[in-house]
């Protein structure tokens, strides 16, 4: 298998998935990228290999998800085989936000999850009228306090400013103030049963309610569309225009593709690749706002392909993507709190979004404080060798002869650290660094802890940042 | 030897998971006090009188020795408008200083943004504690984040003192903005760069750093010892942050013996640290301002209580009016909101009071807002 191949597939798990293992590497090259790319867009067709059912009876709590939602969700990421499902999710997550510092029910939580990874890659318009029947959501963003006759603008102004077409593109409004009250009305009378918070009673889940004589039904005139509209038929004006076509595909963009602007600027700083973006936005219509089209057209893209190492990882990309690598983590075991409690230091809190916007990304993922928390965890878990995925790369490493020359040693590690590459001055950096030692005998007691130190020097690089 | 006007510090106590407003500042001749808490009650005659109607819990002995000297303002009935029973929520609302919506900036980092616009000093602010506060954040703002004074740094975890040196080495070479090019670049070098420099500019007031007094052993008591550490060091930091791990007052049951001991160690802590300041003649420059998400319940729930809101914050330090600020919320059962202590003192006074008549600054524009002053300071 060429390098070239190699390196791309590691390119595409890593940004379909959560970091690459050597092994999916092969086995995926062997495939092919074309049939790799329907591989994961078509998550239905393959076992994802979780052994849930063993888990849940390790973890009592995921019985009825009273507690250990973000742990369940971090444990699917590391251990399904459908990563783009779990991906997904995570970037839904990160869109359509609700927190738990508000809803404070994760059983609550718990289904509006499980409805991103059913609704995740279908229909955006079935998407969009599913989370506007979400509980959590419903009650995280008030409309269960909008009533007929006394709207809570909150829910309607939020859809449009952040779920579906942003505030403006190329300089313009997308909507007016009006818009956005007309579009609340529509909203009146979907509410919520058993309320939340659940506390102390959060062992059953809030449920959507549509209450008829709560719903406003007088004529609403909503962008230029004028009727007796009701939720669903907003749903349907918003998904027409151009607008949400330009959004989605920009969020869809920043996620998968490269870092670009963040949402707030997205009305006066066009895109970084307006081709690629025009390119998403005719797909959107073409197949009538199929999201897992879209994500077919732009993982077969060039400007996909070309994209390696233009994004900053995230902090669950980065944890994830590390316990993934050392192979921890993949059975049920104590402890797992932790390992939540890093991603959260680092910045991503899973579950708790720090605003309804979302987590800002790319490098406002690094401060001072983020940055030292993010390399120590890598090089900590890289480094030690008793994890079997550092062993792994070891035995990789000794098989291929009885030494190896600083170079090999450097370039072997980036490979099976998933093709990454380095600035050539940093490379001669850690060349140089190797070469104290000479030419490495791979049969040394120390090999072992040469390998893992340069493992984590090249962790603690700034390339290494990126995906 | 001239007198060196020093800059005034402040330094923030968290107290998360919601201190028990009601057994804290306690209203010990309200007689309904005595009928809400049957079982959590404190008995009149232990309790350490403020004035003739509210008094401190018998176990903050060392914050009552401060405010005998007039060194303590007690915020009584602090709060915030439409107040939220949620631990996440409502300690965000105390980190962005915004009760109506949700923002990521915090109120501090604003602050710091104020205090050094040009970036010149990476540790004008430090907090110890795992994870950097909302209440720090701010974009552009870098804060040092210090889980324990003595293993901060870089790649701590590189077995061999040669080896560490030489990552050390590597990275701080790697990260150097002649190495890849752009904004982003350029940003990402600086921020590791400050990353490595603050850590071991920090570590060095381990070094010169000696005193007679003894903290406890509690992990307050030793991010406290960091905080005096740091500022005995004279790097210029000018907001330091600590504080109690989330839900560590969170006393849902059990709190007859739970309080009491969390209350020891924490003002215990903090007399501590005031005896150490003082013994290095480095106590004039600094204020601590003490505060928690919000009171608990007025009726116990039968040895614990459930979440409040209305509740009491501390000002503490020599430039400190002494006394007590805010209105004692009443008892009476009409007068409850939901069952709570209504707050009538804003918690934005108490931070506009603290950056303009302490820190110096406009809070009009970090506060989003004006807010009256209190006469604490």
């Amino acid at each position: 298998m060429a390098e070239h191949d190699m390196a791309l597939i590691a390119h595409l798990l890593r940004r379909t998935g959560f970091g690459t293992r050597y092994e999916d590497i092969e086995a995926y090259a062997a495939k092919g990228y074309d049939a790799t790319v329907d591989e994961l867009l078509h998550p239905e067709g393959h076992a994802n290999g979780l052994d849930l059912d063993l888990a849940e009876r390790y973890f009592l709590e995921w019985n009825h998800f009273t507690r250990g939602v973000p742990e369940y969700i971090a444990f699917r990421m590391i251990n399904s085989k459908n990563q783009l499902e779990e991906k997904m999710v995570l970037f839904w997550h990160g869109v359509l936000c609700t927190a738990d510092s508000k809803v404070q029910s994760y059983v609550t939580l718990y289904e509006e999850i499980e409805m991103f990874r059913r609704y995740g890659m279908e229909s955006f318009r079935d998407l969009l009228l599913q989370i506007s029947r979400d509980p959590a959501m419903v009650y995280f963003l008030d409309n269960c306090l909008s009533h007929k006759g006394n709207i809570n603008e909150n829910y309607g102004r939020e859809l449009l400013e952040l779920f579906s077409m942003g505030v403006g593109m190329d300089g313009q409004f997308n909507y007016t103030e009006k818009d956005v009250k007309e579009c609340a009305r529509a909203f009146t009378g979907w509410t919520v049963a058993n309320g939340i918070p659940g506390q102390p009673y959060g062992r059953y889940a809030a449920r959507f309610l549509y209450n008829p004589a709560d719903h406003d039904e007088g004529e609403k005139t909503f962008l230029d569309h004028t009727g007796n509209f009701n939720g669903e038929d907003i749903i349907d004006i918003i998904c027409q225009q151009p607008a949400t076509a330009r959004f989605l595909s920009r969020h869809l963009y920043n996620y998968f593709v490269a870092d670009d602007a963040q949402v707030p600027a997205w009305m006066d700083t066009p895109p970084r690749d307006p081709e690629t973006i025009k390119m998403l936005e005719d797909e959107y219509f073409r197949s009538g706002y199929n999201i897992r089209a879209m994500l077919r057209v732009l993982f077969l893209s060039d400007a996909f392909k070309k994209a390696r190492f233009a994004k900053i990882k995230s902090p669950v990309e980065t944890v994830i993507g590390t316990l993934r690598l050392i192979g921890d983590w993949t059975e049920p075991q104590p402890g797992f709190e932790p390992i939540f409690d890093e991603m959260k230091h680092m910045g991503q809190e899973l579950l708790n979004p720090p605003s309804v916007e979302g987590w800002h990304t790319g490098k406002e993922w690094i401060d001072g404080g983020t940055l030292v928390q993010r390399i120590n965890f890598t090089a900590d878990h890289v480094g030690d060798t008793h994890y079997p995925g550092v062993q792994a790369i070891i035995q990789r490493l000794a098989a291929t002869g009885p030494s190896l020359s600083p170079e090999e040693l450097v370039d072997g590690c980036l490979r099976l650290l998933g093709y990454y590459t380095l600035t050539t001055e940093t490379r001669e950096m850690l060349v140089a660094s190797a070469q104290k030692h000479g030419t490495l005998s791979t049969r040394a007691a120390e090999f072992a802890q040469q390998v893992a130190q340069m493992l984590q020097m090249i962790v603690a690089t700034k390339e290494y940042l990126y995906a | 030897m001239t007198a060196k006007q020093k800059d005034r510090v402040l330094v923030v106590l968290q107290m998360s998971g919601a201190y028990d407003a009601l057994n804290t500042v306690i209203p010990y001749n309200d007689p309904l006090y005595m009928d809400y808490r049957k079982v959590l009650r404190v008995e009149p005659e232990q309790v350490l009188p403020l004035d003739e109607h509210v008094g401190l819990h018998p176990s903050m002995a060392p914050l009552k020795a401060l405010y005998d000297e007039g060194k303590v303002a007690v915020l009584q009935g602090i709060g915030y408008p439409n107040p939220i029973r949620s631990h996440f929520r409502s300690m965000d609302i105390w980190h962005t200083a915004e009760p109506t919506k949700m923002v990521t900036d915090g109120w501090l980092g604003r602050a710091i943004r104020d205090l050094d616009p040009h970036k010149e000093n990476i540790l004008t602010a430090v907090n110890f504690g795992r994870g950097l506060p909302r209440a720090l954040a701010a974009p552009g703002v870098s804060v040092a984040s210090v889980g324990n004074l003595e293993t901060y740094g870089v790649l701590t975890g590189i077995q061999g003192e040669d080896q560490r040196v030489e990552a050390l080495d590597i990275f701080a070479r790697t990260y150097s903005p002649a190495i890849g090019n752009g904004p982003v670049n350029d940003y990402l070098s600086q921020t590791g760069l400050d990353a490595l420099k603050g850590a071991d500019i920090l570590t060095t007031a381990l070094h010169t750093y000696s005193s007679s007094v003894t903290y406890n052993r509690d992990l307050f008591a030793q991010w406290l010892k960091n905080v005096a550490q740091v500022h005995l060091a004279d790097f210029g930091t000018r907001i330091l942050y600590t504080g109690v791990n989330p839900g560590t007052f969170d006393t849902h049951a059990n709190q007859n013996i739970s309080l009491p001991k969390l209350w020891g160690e924490v003002t215990n802590a903090v007399s501590t640290f005031y005896q150490d300041l003082k013994e290095h003649h480095a106590n004039e420059e600094v204020v601590i301002f003490m505060f928690t998400e919000f009171g608990r319940r007025v009726q116990e729930n039968g040895s614990g209580t459930d979440h409040g809101s209305g509740g009491v914050a501390f000002v503490i330090g020599d430039a400190v009016n002494g006394g007590l600020y805010g209105e004692y919320p009443s008892l009476k059962p009409e007068k409850l909101d939901e069952g709570d202590l209504q707050w009538n003192n804003d918690f934005r006074s108490t931070y506009a009071t603290l950056l303009e008549r302490w820190m110096g600054l406009d809070s009009k524009s970090i506060l989003r807002g004006s807010f009256e002053q209190l006469d604490f300071l």
